[in-house]
């Protein structure tokens, strides 16, 4: 395009946009709803995941042993543990060491287990650690059919509930993040269309003195993406400087919570709402001139 | 350079606004084209810049078949025709200079362009002292001359003037023709649509009558009424 073509689109897009007031201020509002709920719940989705993947790496497998368990026994299943594919540490922790660590974390109220008399009714255990994470579940499988074996304890449940709680959040900003999309898209549609009727007579002048389609096209199109960008701007700085503040605000009260504090992600995040703002800008675009601007 | 053969023209409403027209126009012609309203002059100059289709019948430009020309080829068809119209269509918020600039605006002509040939084509209608002005400042027949320099700056082979004198009194009237005159002098052919009779029968052109779609009559150095009933009934 002409640098002369296009700085005479964008004079248009402008008085355009200007001319069309409260419905360019709807439209690039509502971009930037849609766009913040995407945003917000993109990142808060990336933090619980970060969150679950810290538990899980943490998690390892303690094998319980039956109280009847032969020190020869326990000999081979610790052998036999080792052996495993993807156990990187097998540690033997006694009844007598368990108790002491127990006694230890208890420190001044260890005196509650002074009660126990001579009795240990701790089991003994195997401490196995592996490579991946991801594999514990099957190996506790696994563990739990060997000869001697009690009981498999590893972190189920948290985990779990963790990553439920980041699909639904996923599915649900995602469902939230589309119904405002869509409106956003209707709402610069209607905008392009009273844009289109504002110029009609302008348009038909165009188009009896043999202007491409394309050039007419062009105001409208760039109209619908500057509203859509502007959107996107407003979501990115809101989402950015909130996030900022939040993730200050979140070290300094819960110091153990690490939140995803990359400012690549943030910026990767920032930098996809502006794509997509431009996109549903256009989307609106050119639904509105399929229907109202034959040319 | 402008052929119909055999050209019909329904409406879905039922309307046969044209039936069975064939005529040839050579280049550099001047034709009137007559007729009381409704009898298919403007739906003849629509078929001509591909505003609509000939339902039956072949229009050929320039040896290009109009109904085979796809959507993407039409401006640059447009861009050989020059358009003159009864209500002048000016953009109303630009200024003289600025309207007849639109027509190379809207083609993509670089600046330089616009400015060398803008000035001469006001000069050539007379309104190179008024380029400042709005549509709204001017008389009637300025304003149709500044619609024949805007039709003729891209150096068009056609003008299609759909009654060009339609809203001027008599003397502006003439002195429209005689531009027309002019542009017609120096090489570029002339369709123009009218009701005026004084003007078709003083001009001794080429006069084709369409009647309630049909052509009626087709003369070289004719007259408005001479074969066709005219009851006065221009408008």
């Amino acid at each position: 395009m002409r640098l002369r073509t296009m700085e005479r689109h964008l004079n248009e897009v402008l008085r355009s946009i200007w001319r069309n007031g409260w419905l360019s201020f709807a439209s690039v509002v509502t971009v930037a709803i849609s766009l913040f709920i995407l945003g917000f719940t993109t990142l808060l989705v990336l933090n619980i995941n970060s969150l679950a993947g810290n538990l899980e790496s943490g998690v390892e497998m303690t094998v319980f042993l039956q109280n009847d368990a032969s020190p020869g026994q326990i000999q081979a299943l610790g052998n036999q543990l080792q052996a495993l594919p993807g156990v990187t540490l097998v540690q033997f922790v006694s009844k007598e060491q368990a108790l002491a660590q127990i006694r230890q974390n208890m420190g001044s109220q260890a005196g509650l287990l002074s009660g126990l008399g001579q009795d240990n009714p701790l089991p003994d255990a195997f401490q196995v650690k592996a490579v991946n994470a991801a594999d514990i579940p099957a190996l506790a499988g696994q563990v739990e059919g060997m000869a001697g074996v009690d009981q498999v304890r590893y972190g189920q449940g948290v985990v779990e509930k963790l990553l439920a709680v980041t699909h639904w959040l996923r599915v649900g900003g995602l469902v939230m993040m589309i119904l405002v999309g869509i409106s956003a898209v209707f709402l610069i549609a209607t905008t392009i269309r009273v844009s289109v009727h504002a110029r009609r007579y302008e348009i038909g002048i165009m188009k009896f003195l043999g202007a491409t389609n394309w050039f007419v096209r062009g105001p409208f199109l760039m109209e619908g993406v500057t509203l859509g960008f502007a959107g996107s701007l407003l979501a990115g700085a809101v989402v950015y400087l909130g996030y900022s503040y939040m993730v200050d605000a979140v070290q300094t009260t819960l110091p153990f919570i690490q939140p995803v504090d990359a400012s690549a992600t943030l910026l990767a995040v920032v930098g996809g709402l502006l794509v997509l703002g431009v996109l549903i800008g256009a989307a609106g675009s050119l639904l509105s001139m399929r229907r109202y601007l034959r040319v | 350079m402008i052929q119909f053969l055999n050209v019909s023209k329904h409406y879905p409403n039922g309307v046969r606004a044209l039936t069975d027209i064939s005529v040839a126009i050579k280049r550099g012609e001047f034709v009137f084209l007559v007729g009381p309203s409704g009898a298919g002059k403007t739906t003849m100059t629509r078929l001509l810049i591909r505003e609509e289709l000939s339902t039956r019948g072949q229009v050929i430009f320039t040896g290009k078949n109009l109904s085979r020309l796809k959507g993407r080829e039409v401006p640059y068809l447009r861009r050989k025709i020059g358009m003159v119209f009864q209500d002048f269509r000016l953009l109303p918020n630009h200024t003289v200079f600025e309207n007849v600039a639109f027509a190379l605006e809207v083609i993509g002509a670089p600046g330089r362009d616009i400015r060398r040939l803008v000035p001469g084509m006001l000069a050539r209608v007379g309104m190179e002292g008024k380029k400042n002005q709005l549509p709204s400042q001017l008389s009637g027949g300025e304003q149709q001359r500044v619609c024949l320099a805007r039709a003729l700056v891209n150096n068009p082979l056609l003008i299609i003037a759909d009654e060009p004198t339609g809203n001027l009194d008599p003397d502006t009237s003439w002195e429209i023709m005689k531009l027309l005159a002019d542009i017609n002098e120096k090489g570029t052919t002339i369709l123009m649509a009218t009701h005026a009779q004084e003007i078709v029968d003083t001009m001794k052109r080429r006069v084709i009558a369409l009647d309630t779609g049909r052509m009626v009559r087709d003369e070289k150095g004719g007259g408005y009424g001479r074969a066709v009933e005219n009851n006065g009934t221009s408008s």
